[in-house]
């Protein structure tokens, strides 16, 4: 499958591809994921014993995502990016689903009530391989690096534990990633307090390139970042895709930062995937009303252009209890509008294809248009109420 | 609006020469260093910059809040007259919940987490009022629906953790505002809340602002959140002011350098994405080891356009630029602008 690859030179691992025409020109499936869902047990009773619950993180999601494409995942606190991206990376057991990487099967665990059949794992051989091909970076650049290793240390940690016992060739590798994120060679036995924020970040973005991956999962990657910081690790993000082909999941809730990056977006709720387009059509043209309201709710940077606001009533409910049917329906300004259709309560709706390409998971994406969404916007007066 | 009766009457806060140090085992942290700014009444001033740039140290001086034996702190606190440094502890007590109200970040830096929401709101009535039991309920129910707290006569007695984190910013405003203080201080109100969220919010503090004629210091990172909702603006770095101005004027008429840097570095919606970010290089300065000319200089693309070298020898002065623009740095007006411009029209003409 993967080639194999000289250990102290990067290649890529598909041809480099201009970021946004990714999708087009490389069409085969690096990852696939299928019916992928985590639930977290709520335990209670004496001593803890009896399941009262399940924290439904991720409740069904599907999707795919192209080699060399960065796949932006957007969605408020809470809604499951963090755990689908580490159940992907088989960090977190799943409750069940499929996922597939770059042919290989992670895991394909029948949901319930699907016919009973035995699951299926990648052997731990097989998921070793895995492994070096997909990495991740994660939010917090002062939690993620253990302070006792050194500069060194760290980014060589992945070659070692996968093989690369020789030293010297070792410390050849580590000086080449740094220099590749920006970061002195010089450095590189110096441990992680001695770094800023940034830096820090550009060690962990070294750490995952280490073993040279195809795909690299980055969790919020620039958002304990200092503003002047960010644009510097978001350039590295995308200067590294373009160089050396890399695939990207990448989760964050900023969608300004996640324009930037993405050629294609997926927006979560409530465990959910509730709407998946390219960047450029999701931005300028949502069809699932939370999208429509998550992207009226970010202020612009511009006085000039104050936006009118779609303001959601109340707060995202629990995902341990989520509501009937639409999950959104409780903040639905398009399910008032058209009169608190009885299917919005009753039906689940599923992502399904519209003309455009872009799909949603709305039963009325067809009904949003310029004038719905401007009298959603002129309803929102400025005394807003939350809901119970 | 009255504005020949706004020209005369003086800001309703003014800050002079505000300095604040802190004595540290590593040395001594310059958090703010020689601050100025005024608020009309009424008004939104933002305070933007990045963590560390002395904000929340500013906000917490015009609070009383600082611990005079372990800070540093010299300068003039104006408020409706009246200056606040020299005021013995207990009067800046009385005026802290009347007067000024703050918020925060975390609701539960002013909630206490073993007392009933409606019990805290009546204690802060309690505090600098002379009210009865009965009166001070209906009040504070009064302000929770207000403030949009659904089921409110239910939510008064819940403890801070049985509401979400929305509900219990609401219930902290509630808190701030239920003296009707003539100053309000907002520290990052949305910075932890999810955007659908942040925007209920914001659009709580505006209304709550028009309908109490309160003046409001709203302090972020956030440059979106500053395009919305301030009058003007004064931006930070390194515990200096390095440019005031009216919102306008500081997004479409910037002069500082750090300002520009931070106008082209951060992603925005309503720009080309195909654009490359111009990020700033470098890193914030360190408090305890402030550069010695312009705080700004060692991250400053044009210290060579300066003569002699003087942005990393003299500190440059918050000057004038216009009547209502004031910017520290030490390149002419017309060079500052000319800059600004170039540089401007190339991110405009990224645009869709
Ligand atoms: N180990 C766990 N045990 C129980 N519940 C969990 C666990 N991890 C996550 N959850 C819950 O699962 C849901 C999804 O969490 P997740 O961390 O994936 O959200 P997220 O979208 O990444 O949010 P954020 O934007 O805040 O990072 C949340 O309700 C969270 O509280
Ligand atoms: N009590 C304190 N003792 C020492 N240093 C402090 C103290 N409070 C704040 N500082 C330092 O002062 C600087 C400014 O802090 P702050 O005003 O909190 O920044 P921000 O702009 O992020 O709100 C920072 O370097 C901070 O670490
Ligand atoms: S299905 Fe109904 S409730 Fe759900 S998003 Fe569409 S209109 Fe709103
Ligand atoms: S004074 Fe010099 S270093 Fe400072 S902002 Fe102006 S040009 Fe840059
Ligand atoms: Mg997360
Ligand atoms: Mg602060």
């Amino acid at each position: 499958m993967t080639e194999t690859r000289a250990p102290n030179t990067l290649t890529p691992s598909s041809p480099a591809v201009a970021p946004g025409v990714a999708g087009a020109v490389a069409p085969d499936t690096l990852l696939r994921v299928d019916n992928l869902v985590k639930h977290f047990e709520i335990r209670g009773g004496l001593l803890g014993m009896s399941r009262v619950g399940a924290v439904k993180a991720v409740d069904g999601v599907s999707f795919s995502v192209r080699r060399g494409e960065a796949l932006g995942l957007v969605g408020e606190s809470g809604c499951g990016k963090t755990t689908l991206g580490k159940v992907i990376l088989r960090l977190l057991p799943a409750t069940s689903g499929r996922v597939e990487m770059d042919g290989q099967v992670l895991f394909d665990i029948p949901a319930r009530g699907e016919p009973r059949r035995r699951p299926v794992y990648a052997s731990n051989e097989a998921m070793k391989k895995v492994r070096q091909n997909m990495q991740v970076v994660f939010q917090d650049p002062y939690a993620s690096l253990n302070p006792r290793m050194s500069v060194g240390e760290l980014v060589g940690e992945g070659p070692l534990v996968h093989g690369m016992t020789d030293k010297k060739e070792r410390e050849a590798l580590v000086r080449d990633m740094l220099g590749r994120v920006g970061l002195n060679q010089s450095h590189i036995h110096r441990y992680p307090h001695e770094f800023s924020g940034g830096q820090r970040q550009r060690i962990g973005i070294a750490r995952a390139l280490a073993l040279h991956p195809a795909f690299i999962v980055c969790d919020e990657p620039v958002s304990a970042l200092d503003v002047s910081i960010q644009s510097q690790v978001l350039n590295l993000l995308n200067d590294l895709q373009a160089e050396l082909g890399l695939t990207y999941l990448f989760i964050a809730h900023n969608l300004a930062v996640v324009e930037h990056i993405s050629d294609r977006v997926g927006v979560m709720y409530l465990g959910k995937l509730v709407e998946m387009a390219n960047v450029d059509d999701i931005y300028a043209n949502p069809r699932h009303p939370y999208t429509v309201a998550l992207l009226s709710a970010v202020p612009e940077p511009d006085p000039h252009r104050r936006k009118k606001r779609i303001i959601l009533k109340g707060d995202i409910p629990s995902p341990a209890n989520p509501p009937s049917g639409c999950r959104f329906h409780t903040r639905c300004w398009l399910r008032e509008q058209l009169g608190r259709p009885e299917r919005c309560t009753t039906e689940e709706p599923v992502l399904r294809a519209l003309g455009s390409g872009q799909e949603s998971a709305c039963h009325f994406a067809e009904e949003i248009s310029p004038e719905a969404v401007a009298s959603a916007v002129a309803s929102s007066g400025p005394t807003v109420t939350a809901e119970p | 609006m009255t504005s020949p009766a706004r020209a005369v009457e003086p800001p309703l806060l003014s800050v002079k020469n505000l300095s604040v140090a802190f004595p540290t085992e590593d040395g001594l942290v310059q958090a703010v260093d020689d601050v100025s700014f005024s608020v009309e009444k009424g008004k939104t001033l933002a305070i933007v910059g990045e963590s560390g740039s002395g904000k929340s140290v500013t906000a917490q001086a015009i609070m009383g809040l600082i611990d005079r034996k372990a800070a540093r702190m010299t300068g003039e606190i104006w408020l409706d007259g009246q200056e606040l440094i020299g005021l013995p502890a207990d009067e800046m007590q009385a005026l802290r919940g009347s007067q000024v109200a703050m918020i925060f970040q975390d609701p539960m830096s002013s909630l206490h987490p073993f007392y009933r929401v409606g019990a805290q709101i009546t204690e802060a009535i309690f505090a600098h009022r002379s009210v009865g039991a009965k009166a001070a309920r209906a009040e504070a129910l009064e302000m929770l629906q207000r403030v949009g707290i659904p089921a409110a006569e239910r939510r008064i007695d819940d403890y801070p953790h049985q509401l979400s984190g929305g509900m219990r910013q609401r219930v902290m405003i509630a808190m701030a505002l239920i003296n009707k203080p003539a100053l309000l201080i907002a520290d990052e109100p949305t910075t932890a809340l999810d955007v659908t969220v942040q925007a209920q919010i914001l659009g709580l503090i505006g209304s709550l602002q028009s309908e109490f004629q309160i003046t409001v210091i709203m302090i972020t990172h956030d440059l979106g959140i500053v395009a919305d909702v301030a009058d003007d603006v004064a931006v930070m770095y390194g515990g200096r002011i390095v440019e005031v101005a009216p919102t306008s004027v500081l997004y479409h008429q910037p002069e500082m350098p750090y300002t520009l840097g931070l106008l082209s570095s951060v992603p925005r919606m309503d720009r080309d994405v195909s654009m490359r970010l111009e990020p700033i290089p470098g890193n914030p300065p360190s408090p305890i080891r402030l550069p010695p000319g312009c705080v700004f200089a060692p991250r400053c693309k044009y210290v060579d356009r300066v003569p002699g070298g003087a942005c990393a020898s003299a500190r440059p002065e918050l000057l004038h630029a216009a009547p209502d623009h004031l910017v520290r740095c030490h390149l002419p007006s017309e060079e500052r602008q000319q800059i600004a411009q170039d540089l401007l029209r190339v991110l405009a003409g990224g645009a869709a």
